[in-house]
C-alpha cells in the first residue's frame, strides 16, 4: 500500500496510457483516435516528470551567489525536463500532420468514420474491376 | 460472421488486451523505487555533472537550458527540424493552389472569416503588448530563469493567432507573408546549424572559439545560448502560425 501511495503519479500515468491506447483502438472517429494518441503522449510526459521529482528540492536554476559551490542535492533532476521537451515537440508535430490528413480524408469521403471510409474504398475497387 | 458480431469480438479483444497491458505495467511500476528519494538510481553522476559543472561551463544559470542548448544542442536542432518538416508536410497536404474555384473554397469553409468580433478585438487591444512582450521576455531570459525558445515561441505564436482571429488574414498579411515566413524560418535553422557546427568543430579539435561563458547572470552571457534561443523561438512561432493558417485557410494569400 505504501508503494502505491508513494508511486501514485506513475500508476496514474500507466492507467492514462491504457485509456489512450484503448481509445486509439476502439474509437471509430478519426479525431477521437488522435485524441487517444495525445492522451498516451501526455501519460508518458507525466511518467517522465514524476521520475525527475526529488523530495525537498527546488527547480534546477542556480543563483549567481551559488556559483562556485553548487550542491546538486538541492535541485531536482534536470534531465527529464529536456526529455519531456523533445517529447512535446514530436507530439505536436505528429498531431498536426495527422489532423491535416484527416482534413484531406474528410474532403474526399465526407465522413470521419474509419469503417465508412474503408467501405467506400472497397466499393470503388469493385467498381473499378467491373 | 456478420459485421456487427465481428465488431463486438474486436471490441472485446481490444479491451482485454488493454486490461492485460495495464495490469502488467502497474505490476512493473510497483517494482520501481519509491518516488522522490534522493538516492534513487536516476540521480546519478550525469545529474551531478549537469548541476555542478553546467552553470559555470555554459554560463547559463538555468541548468535545463544549458543542457539542451549547449551539451545537447544538436538534439534541439533536430527538434526544430522536426517542427519545420511537420509544417512542410501540413503545407503539402493542405495547400490550395490559386486556381481553385470559389465554390470549392466556400464548400470546404476555408474563406469564411468572422472578423471584427467585438469581444475578440477588445481583448486583443488589451492583451497584445502583454502577450508579445511576455513571449520575448521568456525567450531572452531562457538562460537566466524558467523558459526558453520553445515556451517563448509558443507564446508569440499564440499572440499571432489572436491577431489573426481578431482582425482577419488580410491585416495579418501586411507583415506575415509566406515569403517572410519561409525566409525567416530557413534563416533561423541555418544560423543554428552553422553556429553549432562551428562550436562543436572548434571544441572537438581544441581550437580557440570566440564563444565564452561570459559573466553568469548577465543578459548577454552564456555564449551562443541566447541567439540559439531566439532561433528556436522564431521556428516555433512560425510553425504554430503556419500550421494554424494551413488547417484553417489552406494557405497564405500572398
Amino acid at each position: 500500500m505504501s508503494i502505491f501511495l508513494s508511486n501514485m503519479p506513475e500508476y496514474a500515468a500507466m492507467i492514462l496510457f491504457g485509456i489512450g491506447l484503448s481509445n486509439l483502438m476502439l474509437a471509430k472517429n478519426l479525431i477521437k483516435k488522435i485524441i487517444g494518441l495525445n492522451i498516451m503522449d501526455t501519460s508518458v510526459f507525466l511518467f517522465l516528470a514524476a521520475k525527475g521529482y526529488v523530495d525537498n528540492t527546488i527547480a534546477p536554476i542556480v543563483t549567481v551567489s551559488d556559483l562556485g559551490h553548487i550542491d546538486s542535492a538541492l535541485y531536482t533532476n534536470p534531465v527529464p525536463a529536456g526529455l519531456v521537451l523533445t517529447g512535446i515537440v514530436v507530439s505536436v508535430s505528429v498531431t498536426a500532420v495527422l489532423l491535416s490528413i484527416v482534413v484531406r480524408l474528410n474532403e474526399e469521403f465526407h465522413t470521419l468514420d474509419i469503417d465508412e471510409i474503408i467501405r467506400i474504398l472497397r466499393k470503388r475497387d469493385r467498381e473499378d474491376l467491373q | 460472421m456478420n459485421k456487427q458480431k465481428r465488431d463486438r469480438v474486436y471490441a472485446v479483444l481490444c479491451t482485454v488486451l488493454t486490461l492485460i497491458f495495464i495490469a502488467v505495467m502497474l505490476f512493473m511500476v510497483g517494482e520501481l523505487p519509491p518516488l522522490g528519494r534522493a538516492d534513487n538510481p536516476d540521480i546519478n553522476e550525469v545529474v551531478e555533472f549537469y548541476m555542478e559543472e553546467g552553470p559555470e561551463e555554459t554560463g547559463a544559470l538555468n541548468a535545463v537550458t544549458g543542457m539542451i542548448l549547449h551539451y545537447r544542442a544538436f538534439d534541439t536542432l533536430g527538434e526544430s527540424c522536426v517542427l519545420f518538416v511537420s509544417a512542410v508536410c501540413v503545407f503539402i497536404l493542405l495547400r490550395i493552389d490559386g486556381e481553385a474555384s470559389n465554390d470549392t473554397l466556400v464548400a470546404i469553409d476555408r474563406r469564411y472569416e468572422p472578423t471584427g468580433d467585438p469581444i475578440l478585438t477588445q481583448t486583443f487591444k488589451v492583451l497584445v503588448p502583454a502577450v508579445f512582450m511576455f513571449g520575448i521576455y521568456i525567450t531572452m531570459n531562457g538562460h537566466l530563469s524558467p523558459g526558453g525558445g520553445f515556451s517563448g515561441g509558443a507564446i508569440i505564436g499564440a499572440g499571432l493567432l489572436l491577431f489573426l482571429n481578431a482582425y482577419g488574414l488580410e491585416k495579418t498579411e501586411r507583415f506575415m507573408t509566406s515569403g517572410l515566413h519561409r525566409r525567416i524560418t530557413a534563416l533561423a535553422l541555418c544560423f543554428y546549424a552553422i553556429a553549432k557546427s562551428y562550436t562543436f568543430y572548434t571544441g572537438a579539435n581544441g581550437l580557440k572559439s570566440f564563444e565564452s561563458a561570459g559573466t553568469p547572470g548577465a543578459i548577454l552571457s552564456a555564449g551562443l545560448i541566447l541567439p540559439l534561443n531566439i532561433c528556436v523561438a522564431i521556428v516555433v512561432a512560425m510553425t504554430i502560425y503556419s500550421m494554424y493558417i494551413m488547417l484553417r485557410k489552406g494557405g497564405f494569400n500572398k
